[in-house]
């Protein structure tokens, strides 16, 4: 069950759209999203969608694992869309069945909000899919460094970033065994009322929690151990440097956008 | 008399219809005979964990049967928790899994969740503590004011206090010294002793598994590569090796004495047996 | 030989809560490590052996007495960071030393911590990587590998600190028996081919059978010190302070009770085979 979280989860791979810099790939999908809300009829929307169709064949990354990646959002996706399809007033109703009815635009806002959240959801998986946490987390630290300059501790909070992605995998593999270990003693997940369950957590938390501590105060000995004393100093392993593909596909990306923007102004 | 546990034919596959598919456990099939106490040995990913979850439930499997004096544990999906009861688990590194704030209270959780209450819970608890060598005056304690080695005692009086007729080991002593070792592993063979319950020791260590097993168990690439009593196993030290896994350091030394043209049983694992092979061939030897 | 890390009258209390006395985990430890050797120190759990280990690279700074690693002292604030690249660090668990998702960005975090080149950082790298037999494992992800192959990782990770010394805190304690022969083997030839020093922490008899020199803890204290041959002849104090010494030994220690005229410095199966053999052919 746990195993299915596929947040921040990295395919390694040597397609183009790994190695791009991982700040063009933040600033792609920042213009990504910015179209995506620009976006108002078929056209824009068959657009980005070819898009991003393009980007997960140029990527190699499997369809399946893209959409499995919608599943922690499908809540909202339906919430989204039964909340736009029975809502929205419009002139003229497709369906009337007591006090529920659907106007025509209801239907039509509700199809393309789950389509942007889907598309949203699709193009921000197929970034973190293709690049690894640490230049993602490494793009971010540079692409904000500017920042530092209003006392923003950014370098800290990238390695933060980068150190809690590391250890998803390892909590998550440790919740697995703490349960197991706790319905060994007949502890039960599944049946009694809300409250119930909620206390059946106790068992779990507790020990999840201290050994998190526990693994956060030995990782801390262990990078100092390794001489690490903060941002200041240090050189990377990977210099990002931006090479001709991320200059074309900025400029692609940019195109795309301000082609979205002026289509959408038709209302396409 | 009914074996108390029947593994028959069981596999399990992880990950089926992915790339990632395996068997971890591969038709494997034995049985466990009521009171014994078994060893079983293998390489991390021979399929031991695998294995052993499958004995209290933990795990369903892909395709066989375990059998729990002779009734299919998955006759009654429903009751499996009564299986889990009845079939203790101890994990690795179990000091891990404690949360109450006490001592008294963490090791009642297994027993209470079976609808122990009253002056039977206080029983069990109080003689499962007994059993680990923990005092009672460390029962009002946090567990976790406790040294690693007594927070794992306590841990495995968790499950020992659900009085359970199938015990469980999975590497009881692993991270601890040798003294820390041998303490834990006398409570246990008392335990065996006294409630003549049966057990299973999953242990990487062959000297640990030779000197308190009847019986071994060795898995190889989720399959059973032999099965016997330790001399009969370690009769076989070549084949042992051949296949990566640890000999006893006796056997070996008992195997290479063999190989210098000594008359010795090289099926022999503690000190104390090739010690008295070596005087009796003296007494022999000074008599010819 | 020269001298990489002395110690004298070294002492270490961890902080006591209140109204309670400290409590003295080293209680004066004179030693010193000759460079290029390779140390095992032994002792049960709470003997000291892993505090000592810790003062070594000042993750623990003394109560009492000094530590010197090349002649500088641990506590010394100025030459903290030169410390702890000559004595290098590898801990008990192996999930809690890795602090990337990568192996190639784990190895890379000290010599970029140090401010190293890139050129360099990617030769150090490929290097430490070849130097524990992990090369072909660059770009995967660590916690897909066993415990010994993430242990060999972390000591990657402190080889391309290029470290004169490698401290291992108990760094086989986790692993199973292949695991711990990785990384015995790897320290071995580290310490053979590169000749960095090595003090390896550990309650494992077995693995002092190859060191140069064992130190053997106490309630804080060094109580025994030499190579291996001469310190499991001791069986009856090893037994007394909680540690058994390896079978080969209590074997010729039991037929020397006999009266078998046997050795008692045989530690591998072959050496004590050959002595009986040849006891056994004089009768």
């Amino acid at each position: 069950m746990l195993k299915d979280i596929t947040l921040g989860q990295y395919f390694p791979g040597n397609t183009i759209a790994h190695r791009l810099d991982p700040r063009t790939k933040i600033l792609l999908v920042v213009l990504y999203i910015v179209a995506l809300f620009c976006a108002k009829g078929i056209v824009t929307y068959a657009l980005l969608a070819a898009c991003l169709a393009i980007c997960v064949r140029i990527s190699h990354v499997g369809l399946r694992q893209l959409v499995r990646g919608l599943k922690p959002v499908l809540f909202i996706m339906i919430f989204t869309g039964i909340l736009n399809l029975f809502f929205t007033p419009g002139t003229r109703y497709v369906v009337e069945w007591g006090f529920l009815r659907i106007s025509d635009t209801g239907l039509y806002n509700a199809v393309f909000m789950v389509l942007r959240i889907m598309l949203l959801i699709m193009g921000t998986f197929l970034m973190t899919y293709t690049t690894s946490p640490i230049s993602l987390t490494d793009g971010l630290e540079r692409l904000l460094n500017w920042m530092k300059r209003f006392r923003v501790p950014v370098h800290e909070l990238a390695m933060m970033m980068s150190i809690a992605l590391r250890f998803i995998p390892t909590l998550i593999e440790e919740t697995d065994k703490i349960m197991s270990a706790q319905k060994a003693r007949g502890a039960d997940f599944e049946s009694g009322n809300l409250v119930q369950k909620a206390k059946a957590m106790i068992p779990i938390l507790v020990p999840l929690f201290i050994s998190a501590f526990r693994r956060a105060d030995e990782l801390a000995t262990a990078m100092e151990c390794r001489c690490y004393h903060g941002g200041e100093g240090r050189t990377r392993l990977h210099v990002l440097r931006y090479a001709p593909r991320d200059i074309i596909a900025l400029c692609l990306g940019g195109a795309i956008t301000v082609g979205v923007v002026v289509l959408s102004r038709f209302g396409l | 008399m009914e074996p108390i546990l029947q593994i028959k034919h069981l596999t399990h596959t992880y990950g089926i219809g992915t790339p990632f598919q395996r068997s971890a456990v591969e038709d494997v099939s034995f049985d466990v005979r009521e009171g014994e106490f078994l060893g079983i040995i293998g390489h991390t990913g021979s399929g031991k964990s695998t294995l052993i979850q499958h004995l209290n439930g933990l795990l369903r499997p892909t395709s066989g049967q375990v059998l729990l004096a002779g009734k299919d544990i998955w006759a009654e999906p429903k009751k499996i928790r009564d299986v889990r009861f009845r079939v203790g688990l101890v994990f690795q590194y179990p000091e891990y899994q404690l949360f109450e704030e006490t001592v008294y209270k963490d090791i009642a959780f297994g027993p209470t969740n079976m609808g122990r209450t009253g002056a039977e819970l206080d029983r069990c608890v109080r003689e499962a503590a007994r059993l680990v060598g923990i005092r009672d005056d460390q029962l009002d304690k946090s567990p976790f004011e406790l040294s690693g080695g007594q927070k794992r005692r306590v841990a495995l009086a968790g499950v020992l206090a659900m009085e359970p007729d199938v015990l469980i080991l999975d590497e009881p002593t692993a991270g601890l010294d040798p003294a820390g070792r041998e303490n834990l592993m006398a409570n246990i063979r008392d335990y065996h002793r006294n409630k003549q319950k049966t057990i299973l020791l999953v242990s990487h260590s062959m000297d640990e598994i030779a000197r308190n097993a009847d019986r071994i168990l060795v898995l190889k690439g989720s399959h059973i590569l032999m099965s016997g009593a330790p001399g009969e196993v370690f009769a076989r030290g070549a084949e042992l090796l051949a296949a990566g896994l640890d000999v006893p350091q006796i056997t070996r030394i008992a195997m290479a004495l063999k190989a210098r043209g000594l008359p010795i049983d090289p099926a022999v694992y503690t000190v104390e047996a090739l010690e008295r092979q070596l005087l009796a061939l003296r007494k022999g030897g000074a008599a010819c | 030989m020269a001298e990489i890390i002395r110690t004298e009258n070294l002492q270490y209390a961890y902080p006591a809560e209140e109204g309670e006395a400290p409590f003295y985990a080293l209680r004066g430890v004179d030693t010193a490590i000759e460079k290029g050797s390779f140390v095992v120190v032994l002792g049960h759990n709470g003997s000291g052996k892993s505090t000592f280990a810790k003062t070594l690279n000042a993750v623990l700074l003394p109560a009492g007495g000094k530590v010197y690693v090349e002649g500088m002292d641990t506590l010394d604030e100025n030459l903290l960071l030169a410390v702890r690249r000559t004595v290098g660090m590898v801990f008990q668990n192996p999930d809690n030393q890795i602090v990337a998702n990568v192996v190639e960005e784990d190895v890379a975090f000290a010599p970029e911590n140090l401010g190293v080149p890139p050129e360099e950082i990617r030769r150090r790298v490929d290097d430490a990587l070849a130097a524990v037999g992990m090369s072909e494992f660059v770009t995967h992800a660590p916690h897909l590998l066993s415990g010994g192959q993430k242990q060999r990782i972390a000591i990657a990770g402190v080889i391309a600190m290029e470290p004169e010394c490698i401290v291992l805190d108990e760094a086989t304690a986790m692993l199973d028996p292949v695991g711990r022969a990785e990384v015995l083997s790897t320290v071995h030839r580290l310490n053979r081919e590169k000749g960095i020093t090595v003090i390896l922490i550990t309650h494992h008899m077995n693995e002092a059978e190859d060191a140069d020199r064992v130190l053997v803890m106490d309630d804080g204290k060094v109580v025994m010190d030499g190579p291996p041959q001469a310190v499991f002849t001791r069986v009856e104090e090893l037994r007394s302070m909680g540690l058994t010494v390896p079978d080969t030994v209590d074997l010729m220690d039991r037929l020397r009770h006999h009266g078998v005229d046997v050795p008692l410095d045989t530690l591998h199966v072959e050496e004590c085979a050959d002595a009986i053999a040849a006891a056994f052919q004089r009768n």
